[in-house]
Parts: structure tokens; sequence; C-alpha cells
């Protein structure tokens, strides 16, 4: 018994009759004998309840229990119940691609909202319905720059997260431009680093902000620069922290990217997450992805199209401005439900409230005897903390004491084994964090 | 409908946020900070579940509406899949946690569903080894193309094109393009399949390798299949198996049996995750053993001990894909899936997605002309040129549809055949619910003959009758506050 199958016997039997062959294996002559599969040895079947069951005993494996510090630009952010409420409706998540607007403007319009939103928040003219997730986005950003100059240079600097400038690495190592990195800085952008390496080759440069470390920045004159030599700058943002930063816009950004998770979606160990990427309105046509655009019907009525869809691989094949089809509606949407929820006055307060507990939280620890809480740039909710021993011993006695205590940089950063990333969202409370200092100070006096 | 943003009213907020219990009064220095706050909406709870709501009514759904998109898979979306995916134990998992050190034993549950799910990937395609990284199928060609081009270049080999059937998805000769590649596209024979001769034309040393789609967009497997494998790997080429019909051979046949080297699988179609309006899907990449070394890194693995673990020791790896795993909820629903399914469900679900299919085709083959007339796999593809020469097109037999309430099937694709519909109804719709989609494409039929400029007044009864697309892209408007300032 397969509860997504209906058909009965009988309807089987009706439905070969009207076909005119005599069984359903009749249908697949064309699979040759010697197609047939070599091996197809699975399981059998269970029920729902055994599924249910076997995979509530796997979720309990996971440590989600230990109160979260650990960020990375990957935050534990509260999701309002209103917010998972309505994406769980099926008339959104079990549609498709609005192909046919007529029967599709809730999808359609929802995204046109995203992207306005997404454009409110960044201070850009355009954006996009969603790309996979913020590090592919960043990777579309940088592809769009090539294309929009012309040039064949790129400058990342080091502050870009390690994990999004590693999987850029892999895209491009067969693709014919050079891409120069500067060294990792501590606090903020290292100018200078970046100003050496503006020539006329250059078609981006690639800036963070907070950065991985983060610190807080004001890129206004490293984007002046850039533009003087003739480059585009991409700025990668953490959103939720727009709720009181200067915006890219207001900086002089060209093209704006940034992890969406933070806008009311699950941690979900990695996925499905949400790109964004907004620009000015002049490269609109070399923006990559779906977007939506409004228009009216015959009748005059305000309505909403996926529009210049003369960019994309279904219409251009191998000419698209990228292979994208699907991007993440669904998590968009989610994303835009949470900062109607949100909205104006609570998004600014919850920047607020993200700051002031990070603020906090580095009091409580500058306390503690033999850590140093790195202060030489401004941050926004996530700081850098020197330890005076291994910052994995720290974390792992620490996860025994009942909390994520950060990410220690060392993963990433040659000489850094000793620096632990501390994230504080609005979630932790001041019990929480004070707990958190007493209890890394009895780990680092044991 | 009004915008979010005009029904807007200052003061309002649609969630409570705590009060601050720490002390903190100072903040940034005044040039960090925005100038003025964000123009997000103001609205209160009720506000805004209304305002969804109401626009979720203005959608077409697989929960509402026969949804038979030809290429697409829209077949049910278990609803236990969705309980599954919320379990807190995973979705408040944070992604770092197992790169933390010994951080594995974070995560063993995850790390579970990651390396059993590619199991059963394995062992469905025939393949030695899966990446559940790719993020959509899309993604999972791109990826696909990436590790044939690691292959030619550890081998030394100077290759330049990449083979597509000119019925393939747009998404193929995108993906290979950019890799790097040239497209060379060859044309599908009167059977609808892509002919070995017409292959033998274009085959040189320098390809690369050839991407399709088995069984094709036509519908049809293509009988000469391992012929073409054979063929291309007399070139040192890679075999690319786009998965996106899927849904049409499991348990009657594996791409792995067949010669292919790379597969891409999406998730989202043959393994009944939901389609989120477009997205998050998921397109995990299956490779046989000549490319299994180049794979994205981390790769899950199985430890002695039984316990499971993320290794990044793979030197000849094309390096990272994605910024994590993958799309781990998407990839949980589709274990869940097949853990439920079992052998004989996923069988069975190739069995009657066929069924369905042939018999659509057998019921409208005397109203609607067909390109191929044959036993076709998990969809069909009529062309609407009988009714074109009425003055009907797909595109107006489509808007029919929907005043049916019905989700149109997927028109003017493939590229390859004239006023093309391609319907596929998948295994989860019932008889009744094909003979009411049958009799509508009948009524469709007729009404051409009699009235065929009534056509072009529909759809009817939805909010909006049909959108002016060319304003939509000669004014752009895709922000709403762009447009209150040019205003």
């Amino acid at each position: 018994m397969n509860p997504y199958i209906a058909n009965t016997a009988e309807d089987v039997e009706k439905m070969l009759k009207a076909i005119g062959v005599p069984t359903i294996d009749a249908l697949f002559a064309d699979i040759r004998p010697q197609h047939a599969p070599k091996s197809f040895d699975l399981p059998a079947g269970l029920s729902e309840f055994e599924v249910v069951s076997q995979l509530n005993r796997l979720a309990l494996k996971n440590s989600t229990g230990p109160i979260p510090f650990l960020g990375g630009g990957y935050y534990d952010h509260y999701v309002p119940a209103a917010c998972q409420a309505l994406i769980s409706r099926s008339e959104f998540y079990t549609a498709y691609t609005p192909y046919q607007p007529e029967c599709s403007q809730g999808t359609l319009q929802a995204l046109f909202e995203f992207q306005s939103n997404i454009c409110a928040l960044t201070g850009m003219d355009v954006a996009n319905a969603s790309l996979y997730e913020g590090g592919t986005a960043l990777y579309e950003a940088m592809m769009m720059a090539l294309r929009l100059t012309g040039r064949e240079k790129v400058v990342m600097d080091g502050g870009v997260s390690p994990i999004c400038r590693k999987l850029i690495k892999s895209y491009t190592h067969n693709l014919d431009f050079q891409f120069v990195e500067t060294d990792v800085v501590h606090g903020q952008v290292d100018r200078q680093a970046i100003l050496k390496l503006l020539d006329k080759k250059v078609a981006a440069v690639i800036l963070q902000n907070p950065n991985f470390f983060g610190a807080v920045d004001d890129h206004s004159d490293i984007i002046e620069q850039a533009h003087a030599a003739g480059a585009l700058v991409i700025e990668s943002v953490y959103p939720i922290s727009l709720g009181m930063l200067k915006t890219p816009a207001e900086m002089g950004a060209d093209i704006v990217t940034g992890e969406g998770q933070s806008l009311g979606l699950p941690l979900s160990f990695g996925g499905p997450y949400l790109g964004f990427l907004a620009t000015r309105k002049k490269n609109i046509r070399q923006m990559p992805g779906r977007i939506v655009g409004e228009t009216v019907d015959a009748e005059k009525r305000r309505c909403f199209v996926n529009t210049l869809q003369a960019r994309e691989q279904h219409i251009r094949r191998e000419k698209a401005t990228s292979n994208i089809c699907t991007n993440v509606a669904l998590c968009a949407i989610q994303a835009s439900i949470f900062m109607s929820l949100i909205g104006r006055e609570g998004f600014r307060k919850l920047a607020r409230l993200n700051f002031e507990k990070a603020e906090f939280a580095k009091e409580e620890i500058a306390k503690i005897k033999g850590v140093e809480v790195k202060r030489s740039s401004p941050t926004f909710n996530e700081f850098t903390v020197l330890l005076p021993k291994n910052a994995n011993d720290v974390i792992e006695a620490m996860m025994t004491r009942g909390f994520a205590a950060g990410f220690p940089l060392g993963r990433y950063y040659k000489g850094m084994d000793n620096y632990l990333l501390v994230a504080v969202t609005e979630k932790r409370t001041k019990d929480e964090i004070v707990a958190y200092a007493k209890a890394l100070g009895e780990v680092l006096k044991s | 409908m009004k915008l979010m943003f005009e029904k807007s009213v200052a003061g309002r907020q649609g969630v409570k946020l705590p009060e601050s219990d720490v002390a903190i009064k100072t903040s940034l220095p005044a040039k960090y900070l925005r100038s003025r706050t964000a123009e997000l909406p103001e609205l209160s709870e009720l506000d805004v579940v209304r305002h969804f709501t109401q626009l979720s009514q203005r959608n077409f759904s697989v929960d509402a509406n026969f949804y038979p998109l030809g290429s697409c898979t829209m077949k049910y979306n278990p609803k236990f899949t969705e309980k599954v995916a919320a379990m807190p134990g995973f979705s408040d998992l944070h992604p770092l946690l197992p790169q933390l050190r010994s951080g594995e034993k974070y995560a063993q549950g995850a790390l579970e569903v990651l390396y059993e799910a590619e199991r059963w990937l394995c062992e469905i395609t025939g393949m030695k080894a899966f990446t559940m990284q790719p993020l959509a199928g899309a993604h999972g060609e791109l990826t696909g193309i990436m590790l044939m081009a690691a292959y030619h270049k550890a081998r030394g080999n100077k290759k330049k094109f990449v083979i597509i059937p000119d019925s393939a998805h747009g998404t193929n000769p995108a993906s290979a393009a950019t890799a790097g590649y040239e497209i060379i596209s060859v044309p599908s024979d009167n059977k609808g399949v892509m002919n070995l001769s017409k292959l033998k034309a274009v085959i040189s040393p320098e390809v690369a390798g050839l991407m399709i789609t088995c069984p094709d967009t036509h519908g049809v497997f293509n009988p000469q299949i391992d012929e073409i494998a054979k063929l291309i790997h007399s070139v040192d080429g890679i075999m690319y198996y786009d998965g996106a019909n899927l849904n049409a051979i499991m348990g009657r046949a594996r791409p792995g049996d067949l010669g292919f080297d790379v597969v891409h699988v999406n998730l989202h179609k043959t393994f009944a995750t939901p389609h989120g309006g477009g997205g998050p899907g998921a397109g995990p990449v299956g490779v046989g053993e000549k490319l299994e070394k180049f794979l994205p890194i981390s790769r899950v693995v199985k430890r002695k001990n039984g316990s499971f673990s993320l290794d990044y020791d793979y030197p000849d790896s094309i390096g990272y894909i994605a910024s994590f795993y993958g799309a781990f909820g998407v990839i949980l629903k589709a274990y869940a899936y097949m853990l439920m399914l079992g052998k004989d469900g996923l069988r069975a679900t190739s069995d009657h997605a066929v069924l369905n299919a042939n018999y659509i085709l057998s019921r409208l083959k005397d109203n609607y002309q067909l390109p191929f007339d044959r036993i076709c796999m998990h969809e069909c593809v009529f062309s609407a040129a009988k009714q074109m020469a009425r003055g009907v097109h797909a595109l107006d037999i489509a808007k029919f549809l929907i005043d049916k309430k019905m989700h149109p099937p997927t028109v003017y694709f493939p590229l390859t055949v004239k006023e093309a519909i391609m319907v596929e109804p998948t295994e989860t719709e019932s008889r009744e619910s094909m003979d009411v989609f049958v009799e509508a494409m009948i009524e469709a039929d007729e009404l051409s003959k009699k009235d065929p400029a009534q056509f072009k007044t529909f759809p009817l009864t939805m909010p909006i009758s049909r959108p002016d697309e060319t304003k939509a892209a000669r004014e752009v408007k895709v922000n709403y506050f762009a447009q209150e300032h040019d205003r």
C-alpha cells in the first residue's frame, strides 16, 4: 500500500485498456533487457509512524541543547510563530515557479515585496528574487561585476568570510581571470593593502561589513578610490546589522549581497538558506536570477510577472547571465514575512538589542583574567576574544557546561589558535551571558 | 491587492520584542550608523497574517489544483516530511558545530541522514558516491560539469565542446558555458531521441562530454543510450545524466548501469520535496569510480566504529561548491520519503507515473497532434498545431485551463516541438482528476473550432487577466520604493 498512489487494480486495468497495452511492463519496452538494473537492493518501506520515530531518534543525537554563542555568519535569531505559520501555507510551498502569472499572483507579489524590503534594508535601487545562499550569491555578484566592467581582476578583502572565499576559489580556478586576496587583518579593512592593488584591470573589490571578525567599518573612502580606478565594489552584508549600520548604498557600493538566514530562517544544519543580491538600477540587465516586476493586466489593474527573462537560461541558453533556474522563493517569502512582522521600528530595535547584548558580553568576558577582548574596532553582535589557551580546548570544555562557546578562528586562520569568535543575538539573556562568562572563567582556571 | 507597504500605518509592529536587560547606553560613532531607519512596513500581526493568507489564496498549488507542469514533476508533497524537518534537533542545528575540533559528535544524527541519503541515491542510480551539496538542479549541473573539467585536466585532455541535444533544458547549455565549454547542439530524430548517426557526425577528440536527460524531454527513453555512451567514451568523454526525469525509471534502469559517469538528481522532483514556489530545491550529484576523487569537500564518511564524520582529505577535489553540506532540510525530507516508500514503493512510483502519462496521451491523441506517436515515459508532449491553424495557441489553451482551476501543463517547451504542450501528471494523481483534465482539453479543442477568438479573453475567473509582459520589461519596476522616489 502506498498512500501517494491513487490507482487501484481496477483503475490500472481500465487505463491499460485505454492505452492499448496488456501490462505496465509493456510501457517500458524501450528500456531493453540489457538496460535492467544490475542491483536495486533497497530496504522495504516503512509506515509513516516508523519513519517519524526513526528520524526523531536521529534528531535527538544532535547537540541543539547547548546555549549558542556560535555565529560565523549564521545566527540563532528568534523566528516569530506567525512567520512559521504563514510559510507553512501549502498554497506557497506546493506551488512552483510562477510561469503562469494569472494563477501565481500570491508568489509573485510576495517576491516583489521581498525585493522591495531588501532594497529598503540595503538602500539599493533593485534586488532580485533570491539566489541559493550567501556564498553562491557572492560568487554571482563577482561574475556580474566581471561582465559589467569587462575587466579581469578581482580583489577580495581578507575580512570576507573564509567560507565564501573558499567557495569562490573553487568556482573560479579554471576561469580566465586574476583573483587577489589581501592579508587578513583583525579589525577594519587595511586600506593601503587594497589601494595598492587598484589598477586598470580591477573589475571589483569585495568587502564585507561587519567582516568575519565582527568588525564594523565605513567603507566609503575605499569605495571612492575604487570608483576612481574604474572598479566596482561588492559589499557582503549581514541583514540584521542593517537595522543600525550605515547602508552599503550610503557608502556608495555597486552590488550588495548577503546571507538571509538571519531573516527568519532556521539554522537547519546549513540549509536551505537565502542568498540576496541588490544593485543600482543601471546594472539590472546584468543581474543574475529571477526578477519580479510590476505591470498591468488587460484591464489596467496592477499585477506582477517574472521580468527581464531575456537574461535567463531558458531563453538565452549558453549566453545567459547565469545558469541559475530555480531560486529559493519560499525562503525569500519567509524572510519577507519576517521583515514585515518585525517592521520598521522593530528592526531598529532588534539590531540595537543585538548590539547591546554583545557589548555587555564583551564587558563580562573582559573581566576574566588572562582573556583579552579585541577592541581595535567597533563591532555589531560578534567579536573576537584572545584566550590564554587553545580555543578548541576551551570550546570542548564549555560544551560540557552547556554552552556552544563560539567559533575557533584557528580553523581558518594560521596563528589564531587561541582566538575565539563569539556571537551574541537578541535571544541571549543577561543571565545566560553572565553564566557564560562565569563558565569561561572556570574553564580557563582549570 | 494592496502591497504590504500600502497597508503600513506608522506606530504598528507585528512582533513584541524583549526589553533590553543589559545596561548599555553607548552606541557606535555616527559615521557607522545609517542615516534613517529602513522603510520596512509597519503592520500588526493580524495585518501581516491576513496579507499573506490573502496572497496565498492567489496561487494555484499542488495541494489545491491539478498541476501537470511537464518536466517539473509536481507530485504531491507528503505532510509528514514537513514534520520531520521541523524537529528542533534538525532545524536548530548550527552548521558550524561539526567543524569544531571533534565536533562531529555534536551532529551525529544529521551526518547520518546525509550519509544514508547518499547511500540510497547511489543504489537508486547505480553510482558509486554522491555529493549532497548542490542546492538545485542547475547547481548540480554546474557541479557535474566542474567534475568533468577536473577529470580532463587531470588526464591532460584538451577538450573544448560539450554535446547537448536540442531538446534539453536551457540550464544544460548555460551550465556548460559557465564552466567554460562551447556547446554543440544535436537535433533529435523523428522518434524524438538523439540520433546516433547525427551524434557520430559531431564527435571528435575535443568533445569533453555529453549532457542528456534520459528519458529525454520528449518523454522518450533512448533505446540506444548504451551505444551513445560507448561512442562518447571512445573519445574519453564524460556521460552526464540530467536527472530531471528520473521519476520515470526507478527500479527499471539505473544511469550508472547505462554508462553514465555523473548524474544529478532533483530531490524536489523525484523525491517529493516541495517546490516552494520556485525553490529551495536540491540537486545532489552522483559519480562513478572515474570521477569520485574529484567530488566536492567536505564528504560525509562512516568510521569503523559506526560513527559519522566530515572528511576533507581529498587532494584532487574540486573544492567547495556550497557554504555547507547542501540544502539539509530538503535532503532530510527526501530521505524520509525514501524510507517510507522503500524498494517497492519507489518502483511503483515510476510505474504509475508512466502509466498515468500514457493514459493522458491515449485519451488526447485524437484531439491534439502528437509529434512522436508512441508510448511515452512519465510525460507526454503534444503540439497545438491543429488548434493554431484555427488561431488558438498553446498559451491560449493554457489560459483556458486556468479558468478550469487547473494549472496548465508546460507550454513552448521543449523548443523542438512547435506549440508544445508538455503534460506530466505524476503518479500521485487519480484517474478522476486526469479525466477532468482530459475533458477540459477536449473542450478546449472543440471551442477552438467554434469560437477561437474567445480564447484571447482567458482567463476570466482569476484576480487578474493576462499581464502586459512587454511593459514589465520596458518600464522596469522591481522595487516599490524606487517607484515612490521616481514619481
